[in-house]
């Protein structure tokens, strides 16, 4: 068993990076995710590991500091909160169309704009329908909890090397400034250029040899080829879903509705489930895990089982779209939410599901 | 067993660390806990409040709407949080300062003069852990032992020094309780 304390969100997604052998993070700060660096400055991982923790001038410039790193087959990240991801939108475009792999935490905060510090889940559509130009996808993992915080670093560097592609764990204010038990990872050492060499060896810039030039590069001015480019990532983001879907099903087996929540909606929602329960209301819980790949397969069967289904989400009504279109018309799709910071109430959840869902 | 408690003051008279000693404490002795913070502008001289839950299954929801306990510290909270006490729930209290006192008649209510006993152990900064005290007494969830235990898990080792004291000032907390209505 690992180590075991009690520590925020944002603190261990620090911890956890420097224990998975991140070789360099570059970010900006911004509330409520700024312990991330806050911990990292505190930790001096260059003292320990190597690694590089730079606060950049700006958003834009640790987004294109991820590029450089990223072209060089290193595990580099950047965390920051929604209105620091909307500056990243390009640099995360030119990531995906050069396909490097990174990790990128998005902690978010209620928008649009500067908005509020409270938390949100308002970056849903950002974060998985591409908040940059071109048909892209970013793998998205959605912890609910600090130990997934933790354990989603190390995952979301696995994945991203996979695929060649930049991940995000897409969290909020909630779960980044909440303490809970966390069983930290043991230390894994960073790759030696020689691991580099055989994990990323045919397309990293990794200084040229007795091999072929690599080019990182985004950019094909010849349309035949581009779309070859498209197609080549089409196809990836197909495998990704047939892979890498993750979720967790709480209470379906004899469920007659059930709830769609992620990160910390879905910790409220559990609550609700709980008092529903005891109001004999039979409800179920799916959490999808990944947001992308998202659950479409599970919630279309379970589609054939339920009376309905309600999306509940700190947002005005995002991932109810998502869970509209796997659904697809068998049985009603309801959505509750609260929006601009405001975190709703296990008990104004389940007045919303009596309402919209049960009827009375 | 599951205990959902808010603590809820002022900033700076060590409601978070307060919240911290305790969620460690669980810890200690094997139970799950969660520590959730309001966070934002209003934490500079303002309110400031955090939820504690110590339980022995996984705890759902970190944000809540009633509470087994409300640790309430100052006029402000009281008006928050009174009406968010379960029927049959604790309120702890600080006199100090409070103008209108806790009002309902389905509740246990609980008073400890945390200001006025920090002023005479000559240490204002005692006043987070004499209240702990109170509250321990109250609902003596955690052994003494693990809360020593919390202390040292939640301190920085250049304070360890100051656990003896901070233990002192528990016992203080203790044995000072006040019963209003049970």
């Amino acid at each position: 068993m690992g180590e075991l304390r009690l520590m925020k969100g944002n603190e261990v997604i620090a911890e956890a990076a420097i224990r998975c052998g991140c070789d360099g993070y570059f970010g900006y700060p911004i509330t409520p995710q700024s312990e991330v660096m806050e911990t990292l400055m505190i930790r001096r991982p260059w003292d320990e590991t190597g690694m590089v923790v730079l606060q950049a001038e700006s958003e834009v410039a640790s987004i294109n500091m991820l590029y450089g790193g990223a072209s060089t087959g290193k595990k580099v990240m950047t965390s920051s909160s929604s209105p620091g991801i909307s500056l990243m939108a390009e640099g995360l475009s030119y990531l995906a169309g050069a396909e490097l792999p990174c990790l990128v935490v998005n902690v978010q905060r209620a928008g649009p704009g500067l908005g509020t510090i409270q938390p949100s889940q308002a970056d849903y559509f950002q974060a998985v329908k591409g908040c940059g130009h071109g048909d892209y996808k970013l793998i998205v993992l959605a912890p609910a909890s600090v130990q997934e915080m933790n354990d989603f670093v190390d995952l979301g560097f696995e994945l991203a090397f996979k695929y060649k592609n930049p991940a995000m764990i897409l969290t909020d204010g909630v779960i980044g400034q909440m303490m809970e038990k966390v069983e930290l990872a043991d230390f894994k050492p960073r790759w030696t250029k020689e691991e580099i060499q055989a994990n990323c060896g045919d397309w990293a810039c990794t200084g040229k040899k007795d091999r072929k030039r690599h080019v990182s590069t985004s950019l094909e001015l010849d349309s035949e080829l581009m779309e070859q480019n498209n197609l080549r990532f089409q196809a990836k983001y197909k495998e990704i879903e047939e892979n890498e879907v993750r979720y967790e099903m709480i209470d379906c087996e004899d469920a007659d509705y059930i709830i769609v929540a992620f990160g910390s909606a879905a910790r409220i929602c559990q609550k609700s489930m709980q008092i529903a329960r005891e109001q004999g209301i039979k409800v179920g819980m799916l959490r999808p895990i990944t947001l992308f790949p998202f659950p479409t397969k599970t919630i279309e069967e379970l589609a054939g089982k339920v009376k309905g289904f309600i999306s509940v989400e700190m947002s005005a009504g995002q991932m109810v779209e998502d869970v509209k279109l796997a659904v697809n018309g068998k049985v009603p799709v309801e959505y509750f939410g609260r929006y601009g910071g405001v975190v709703p109430t296990p008990g104004e959840i389940v007045d919303a599901m009596k309402q919209k869902l049960i009827g009375g | 067993m599951t205990e959902e408690i808010i603590i809820a003051g002022f900033g700076g008279q060590g409601v978070l660390s307060m919240g911290k000693i305790l969620a460690y404490s669980g810890i200690m002795q094997d139970q799950e806990v969660a520590w959730f913070p309001s966070y934002g502008p209003e934490m500079r001289g303002g309110t400031a409040n955090v939820t504690v839950i110590l339980s022995d299954d996984r705890i759902s929801s970190p944000v809540l709407h009633e509470y087994d306990t409300a640790i309430i510290l100052n006029q402000q909270s009281m008006d928050k949080f009174e009406s968010s006490v379960k029927p049959g729930g604790v309120l702890l209290y600080d006199p100090n300062g409070i103008s209108r006192h806790p009002e309902r008649k389905d509740i246990k209510v609980y008073r400890i003069e945390g200001t006025r006993l920090a002023a005479e152990m000559g240490n204002p900064k005692t006043f987070n852990m004499i209240v702990l005290g109170a509250y321990l007494k109250v609902k003596p969830l955690v052994e003494m032992e693990n809360v020593k235990k919390g202390l040292e898990k939640s301190l920085p080792a250049r304070h360890h020094k100051l656990i003896p004291l901070n233990i002192e000032a528990i016992e203080k907390g203790c044995g000072e309780l006040e019963t209003v209505q049970e």
